[in-house]
């Protein structure tokens, strides 16, 4: 592979790697949930600072025994530039408070600035969390304890086991898209399509050589594939016995009560304070 | 015939996904020069980098280190017009196919140029032509309803079609019968002989860069440039290389059939040559070791002193 695509999974042998992928999955799911209960910067009320502080901290620990590179998890934040270039602009006039500057008929105020840096800061511990359950996790497993999360549903009639095949697959396949999509590019790129200049319109013209291909392949290889599945006898059966059952040990018992603590930790200073 | 450097490259790294994890050299002080109007092969096995330097030489990626020029100008950060002088056909071109038919898929790269209709329409004939497709018939045909060898040469006419001066083919027979790849090879080979461009083309076979395709043409490329690791471990002329037994054994290349025919009758005692490349040649070479026919017919003398010109 000669690309880098970040939140992608880095093979590795870390304590964090070794998890059960359910436990992962939970304790990344109560992370994510954390940063939105603490407090946010509201006047006359605290800012959450120390809880926020903790929580970082926590990540921060977990990715330095992961061992992912920092550089790779900050790496995944460039996703979000437009979005909190957007948010920024959005909190900062809308927000009712001090005056900090104004433009004609918009203020910009001071309590606005702190609740932009506040949920833009929220957005990025959220994506750095969810991240390092990718990281960590091999798609395989990700979707293995998807099915095993979601097993209570199957009472529901949600078709769990084929909604987890779905997302193995897919996430599989998510490489391979992309490495298609740059040699598809290039080539187009070779026969004079100039990806980089021309108005609106041109630009998304420009999207059809690349985009039909793309398709084209991406049909004939889910076809190649089933055929492959059906070949092998594959069922979304209850009775499929997988090669790797998913175990709990010692270990993923003190990484539930480590995540339990925090969070519990981190809400606790704030709320009770 | 032209002897002037067209392609040099100079001091090439090239480094994918850099400060990640996934970081990987696959390049590394790469120098070439290509004159105009020659056949080169680019040879080497997978992850040596011969797709990594078959790109740098079309301008689609930025070197780490190092400059890519054509006629003096560095070809990636050159005006497009620049760079398209410089056609590619990626490994296995047909997957590039995106029209409703052929003369569209044809004409998009010379439309892409912004020639006019009539120039277009010329064009478009022209390549589907070289490429040994009857234009009356194919015109209005839906690409994705030809069989796999004609849809290759429906992409390859996409490519000719902007008439480059330089081709590169990257492993242009892959996936194809003997057959097919024996006439693709011999016509690439012909408009070459027509048109004189420069034809780069990349393999991980010797036997398909060396072999003459047709009766009268040659050997298939005039030099060879082998890569291993993402270096140049030898670059010379083809019929040097194959008579290097030392250095393609250090390389650890898979010689050709006829190649190690000539070095078992060698190891036999033999006074024999093994820089041949068609079966005309090694049976001239054989008949003349059983003394049967005079020495060595011209042809493959005269290939020998083309090599020494270049």
């Amino acid at each position: 592979m000669n690309q880098f695509f970040p939140g992608l999974y880095l093979p590795s042998d870390s304590p964090v790697h070794r998890l059960d992928p359910r436990v992962k999955m939970s304790a990344v799911l109560l992370l994510m949930m954390a940063p939105f209960a603490l407090p946010g910067p509201e006047p006359g009320r605290r800012d959450g600072f120390w809880g926020y502080l903790l929580l970082s901290a926590f990540v921060a620990l977990v990715s330095v025994v992961s061992r992912v590179p920092l550089l790779a998890l900050l790496r995944t934040l460039r996703n979000l530039f437009w979005i909190g270039f957007f948010m920024f602009f959005l909190y900062i006039f809308t927000t009712p408070g001090q005056p900090l500057a104004a433009w004609g008929g918009i203020t910009a105020t001071w309590e606005g600035l702190l609740a932009a840096g506040a949920q833009i800061y929220r957005l990025c511990l959220l994506v750095v969390t969810a991240s390092l359950l990718t990281f960590t996790t091999s798609p395989v497993q990700l979707s293995h304890g998807l099915e095993a999360l979601l097993a209570p549903l199957e009472g529901l009639k949600l078709p769990v086991r084929e909604l987890a095949m779905v997302l193995t697959i897919a996430l599989r396949f998510v490489p391979t898209l992309f490495e298609e999509i740059e040699k598809i590019t290039k080539a187009q790129r070779a026969r004079g399509v100039d990806f980089r200049s021309g108005g609106p319109l041109q630009r998304a013209r420009n999207l059809v050589p690349v985009f039909v291909p793309i398709f084209v392949s991406a049909f004939r290889r889910a076809n190649d594939l089933a055929t492959a599945m059906d070949a092998r006898g594959f069922r979304c059966s209850p009775h499929r016995t997988r090669l790797r059952q998913l175990h709990l040990g010692l270990q993923d018992l003190v990484a539930v009560l480590v995540v339990l603590g925090t969070v519990l930790a981190a809400i606790g200073i704030e709320r009770l304070a | 015939m032209q002897q002037r450097t067209l392609i040099q490259v100079e001091d090439l790294t090239h480094v994918y996904a850099p400060g990640t994890p996934f970081e990987r050299v696959a390049l590394r002080q790469v120098n070439l020069q290509i004159a105009a109007g020659k056949r080169v092969g680019i040879l080497g096995p997978t992850g040596s980098g011969k797709s990594t330097l078959a790109q740098h030489l079309a301008g689609l990626l930025k070197p780490t280190v190092g400059h890519v020029l054509l006629d003096g100008v560095p070809v990636h950060s050159a005006p497009r017009d620049h760079r398209l002088q410089v056609g590619i056909a990626f490994q296995y071109p047909e997957d590039q196919i995106f029209e409703q038919t052929v003369f569209r898929e044809v004409a998009f790269g010379p439309r892409n140029l912004g020639l006019d209709e009539a120039e277009v329409t010329a064009r478009v004939r022209w390549a589907l032509e070289m490429a040994g497709l009857d234009p009356e018939t194919m015109s209005q045909r839906m690409p994705f309803t030809l069989s796999g060898g004609e849809m290759r040469r429906v992409a390859l006419a996409g490519i000719l079609a902007l008439r480059p001066r330089v081709l590169i083919l990257d492993e242009p027979t892959a996936g194809q019968d003997p057959q097919s790849r024996r006439g693709l090879l011999a016509r690439i080979l012909a408009w070459q002989e027509e048109t004189g461009l420069t034809l780069v083309i990349i393999s991980h076979a010797l036997e398909e860069l060396v072999l003459s395709p047709a009766e009268g043409l040659g050997q298939a490329v005039e030099r060879l440039v082998i890569l291993k690791e993402g270096q140049v471990v030898a670059n010379g002329p083809t019929r040097h290389i194959l008579s290097d037994d030392a250095l393609l054994n250090a390389i650890g290349l898979e010689v050709p059939e006829h190649v190690k025919l000539l070095r078992a009758l060698r190891q036999r005692g033999r006074k024999v040559r093994t820089d041949l490349v068609s079966a005309a040649e090694v049976a001239t070479e054989i008949a003349h070791i059983w003394g049967l026919t005079p020495p060595p017919s011209p042809s493959p003398r005269r290939g020998g002193e083309e090599e020494r010109r270049a």
